[in-house]
């Protein structure tokens, strides 16, 4: 159940993948670090490998099945010595997990859509009995209709559960988001589940070059897991799941924002650690050309990078652009967002999911809201719903925005608050109003 | 305002702050189940009568009841504690057919 048991280095741990070796002149953990080419599933189940998990309760699903696949043969050839449980569905796999968790083990398991919302109910029993795991979630576009590529709906319907949620850019970062997610969930301060989400097969199936670090400094990193309330301690017998008198509910409740709120610090703490140790360095937020910005796209997952393309094409041309990515929706950093956005004149919240009957959709909510105590001086904030069902997000679409941006800091009001991109035919009416969203302006 | 049972019933003041509450509805007192008296969730339902001049003592009850309900002396069955028996029958069922000393009354027999 420790690091003592696990193998020193594997052999064949880039097998099938061109390697090469890495400058000296990096952070001292370089030495046997290598760069290889891994798409994001492979790079998740490498660091499942690294970190080797107690267990790993599984059922695949498209487009995040090469995980659970991996980390199979990883077993099968002794290059881990996790427990593999396979169950006839994501309800038990989640069950399994929630019971591992609750014996005391470390546990991770992966998935995507469907799988996650058959995952539901056990989402929330995992949340409120407070056991930390890391569930992988390939984010793919929940059906009906039945679709298959990438968009954030599954995640988004998950945020209220209880989890940490991250959201990876590249494939270098769900690999480091794997890793951290570890020490940031297991942590006394916040003792919660984390979901570190990677775009279908943008991110799953593209293949990148990754540093993938060495073994022996990703378990020192992550550290062997012990938790003080395990079902296998008769020195210390505790119970898990029993009943909350309406006397306690709220309480039990509050100890789990409490540990949403500490993980803000944790995040940032174990982020820095991280970068000390491999030179890549974590915050909540990725501001990108920020400084100075008037305006600026907030965004998140893998579709930032072209925002980011766009925005140098700005900047060569004198345009004050600038990206917010959001590498945390919960805990949502509200406080962190509005420092970089109230300096903005406008601002497009774009959401890869979609809330049908609410007033835009979940991220654009939040900000909206966290600017509210602000509104005298807060920017304009549009809400574009882009790349849903794997809609591809042109860069001319995203040259668009910011022009909508421009036209809305000279005042244009017919600039649509609302707006799914690349939609074929009118917005509805209210999504057009720009009146009917427009925070009072001298009121605070 | 009741909540049949499942409450503390204690005043907001001897009850602890969230602060001081274990993570994840954990507990951590075992066998705290003694003081919480959870029998009259049988309500209208069936209580076992146990007849000790029929019982074998095979123990067969005591191991199968998920209440523990089953007193023992001396490794002697001797009675039933109905402060935390729910009804569920398994000792009735479990108890050998050819002894049979495990019989379910309607609770409303007994008002
Ligand atoms: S009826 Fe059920 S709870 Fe009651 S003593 Fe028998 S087995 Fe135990
Ligand atoms: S199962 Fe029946 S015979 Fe056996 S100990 Fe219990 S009451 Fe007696």
């Amino acid at each position: 159940m420790t690091a003592s048991r696990r193998r020193s280095k594997t052999k064949n741990e880039v097998r099938g993948m061109s390697t090469q070796s890495v400058p000296q002149d990096r952070a001292d953990s370089d030495r046997s670090r290598k760069e290889v080419v891994l798409s994001g599933n492979m790079a998740v189940a490498h660091a499942l490998r690294q970190v080797d998990p107690h267990v790993f309760p599984g059922y695949p699903i498209t487009p995040s099945t090469k995980i659970m696949e991996m980390v199979a043969s990883f077993i099968a050839n002794g290059e881990m010595q996790c427990e593999l449980v396979a169950v006839e569905s994501e309800h038990s796999a989640l069950s399994v997990a929630v019971g591992a968790a609750a014996a005391g083990a470390r546990v991770a398991s992966a998935t995507s859509s469907q799988g996650l919302a058959f995952m539901w109910e056990m989402l929330y029993i995992a949340a409120g009995s407070q056991l930390p795991m890391v569930l992988a979630v390939g984010n793919r576009a929940l059906s009906a209709p039945i679709n298959g590529f990438s968009d954030h709906g599954e995640a988004m319907g998950a945020r209220d559960s209880g989890w940490l949620q991250f959201h990876s850019e590249s494939v270098q970062e769900t690999y480091d988001n794997i890793v951290q997610a570890f020490r940031i969930g297991e942590d006394r301060r916040v003792r919660l589940p984390v979901m570190v989400c990677l775009d279908g097969f943008v991110l799953t199936h593209t293949s990148e070059n990754i540093f993938l670090e060495n073994d022996e400094a990703i378990r020192n990193f992550v550290r062997p897991y012990r938790t003080e309330y395990t079902l296998l301690n008769p020195d210390r017998p505790v119970s898990y799941g029993l009943g909350d008198p309406p006397e306690f509910y709220m309480e039990h409740k509050m100890r789990q924002q409490a540990g949403m709120e500490r993980a803000l610090q944790v995040i940032e703490e174990v982020g820095a650690e991280f970068g000390r140790c491999f030179g890549r360095h974590y915050g909540l937020l990725d501001p990108y050309r920020m400084e100075d910005a008037e305006v600026a796209i907030v965004i998140l997952g893998s579709e930032a990078g072209r925002v980011k393309n766009v925005v140098d094409e700005l900047r060569a041309s004198g345009k004050k652009a600038g990206v917010l990515r959001i590498r945390f929706v919960r805990p949502f950093p509200d406080e962190q967002i509005v420092k970089h956005l109230l300096p903005l004149r406008a601002v497009a919240v774009m959401d890869r999911s979609y809330a049908p009957g609410a007033v835009g959709a979940p991220v654009f909510q939040e900000i909206r809201s966290s600017l509210y105590e602000y509104r005298g001086g807060a920017p304009h904030v549009i809400n574009r719903i882009y790349g849903l069902g794997g809609r591809e997000l042109r860069a001319a679409d995203v040259r668009t925005i910011f022009s909508e941006l421009d036209s809305l800091r000279a005042g244009n009001e017919s600039v649509p608050a609302i707006r799914l991109v690349g939609l074929r035919g009118e917005p509805l009416p209210n999504w057009r109003d720009q009146q009917a969203f427009k925070m009072p302006v001298g009121q605070s | 305002m009741s909540s049949g049972g499942f409450s503390t019933e204690k005043p907001d003041a001897e009850l602890p702050p969230w602060q001081e509450m274990l993570p994840g509805s954990v507990l951590d007192q075992a066998g705290n189940s003694v003081h919480r008296k959870t029998g009259f969730w049988r309500g209208g339902g069936r209580r076992p009568l146990l007849d000790l001049k029929l019982c074998v003592q095979c123990l067969h009850c005591w191991i199968s009841c998920p209440d523990a309900c089953f007193i023992l002396s001396d490794g002697k069955v001797i009675g039933i504690d109905y402060d935390h028996c729910k009804g569920c029958g398994i000792c009735s069922r479990e108890c050998p057919p050819m002894v049979n000393a495990i019989v379910l009354i309607d609770e409303g027999r007994f008002r």
